[in-house]
């Protein structure tokens, strides 16, 4: 059996709260961060919400797990790309997503940023390169 | 399930993970780990207290290899190893130490 190591995105494009995908995404990731592949995520269309500063679950008796996001980079998921196109649509910017970093091994821990803003065709390429692409 | 805890009853999952994390103390800490028959050290307290903050700040109870590999960033080399905290809670530090600190079972690898 080859051990290769294959190229996993999970593609998340609906908003954290309100339907179930955001969150099943973000467990999978955090479980499958374990099989040492190599994995990025996609934020587009009303996916980038799950990124958004200052998400308020309070009064809708859902658990607020905005902040386990801040995790991924504990969990070696340091990929995490955010279509510019869909930042724009929803009049959002990358000052409004939270600053998920993580600390990078080779570079004597430093602190990096993980959100790469990325253009629609740029996003394209990246999901041409994947060996498994996973949509939530 | 259920512990018994100073004549209070509070409700466990049927793995004795507490239903509610807002209903631990430390003497359900205590009576938890008795019941495994171990006794808890100020090693052990370092890190259920510790868990308590990553739980605190990321919602998550981090898997094994995480916790490891932050427990060595902040309390040193010679505790961020699987020896060290195996020692301490044999039945798997994420699993175990979770349950003592009022968590919810770890995602992911435990």
């Amino acid at each position: 059996m080859s051990e290769a190591i294959k190229k996993f995105m999970y593609v998340n494009r609906k908003a954290p709260y309100g339907t179930v995908y955001a969150l099943e995404s973000l467990e999978v990731v955090l479980i499958g961060a374990a099989f040492d592949q190599d994995v990025s995520m996609a934020f587009m269309d009303d996916g980038v919400f799950q990124l958004t500063k200052g998400q308020d679950t309070g009064d809708t008796g859902v658990k607020n797990f905005s902040p386990t996001y801040k995790a991924l980079g504990d969990y070696d998921v340091n990929k995490l790309y955010v279509e510019k196109e869909s930042l724009e649509e929803r009049g959002l910017s990358l000052d409004d997503l939270m600053p998920l970093t993580y600390e990078d091994e080779d570079d004597d821990w430093n602190e990096k940023p993980s959100i790469k803003l990325v253009s629609r065709s740029e996003l394209t390429d990246l999901m041409e390169e994947q060996d498994v692409l996973m949509n939530f | 399930m259920a512990i018994e805890v100073a004549g209070n009853t509070i409700d466990t999952d049927e793995e004795g993970y507490l239903t509610n994390r807002d209903d631990w103390n430390e003497e359900i800490a205590t009576a938890m780990a008795k019941e495994d028959d171990c006794d808890l050290s100020d090693n052990h307290w370092e890190v259920i207290n510790f868990l308590r903050e990553y739980y605190e700040e990321y919602q998550i109870a981090p898997a094994v290899r995480v916790l490891t590999k932050a427990i060595g960033k902040k309390l040193g080399k010679d505790k961020g190893n699987s020896k060290y905290l195996y020692e301490l809670f044999p039945y798997g530090p994420a699993k175990q130490a979770c349950k003592y600190a009022g968590l919810p079972k770890p995602t992911g690898c435990v």
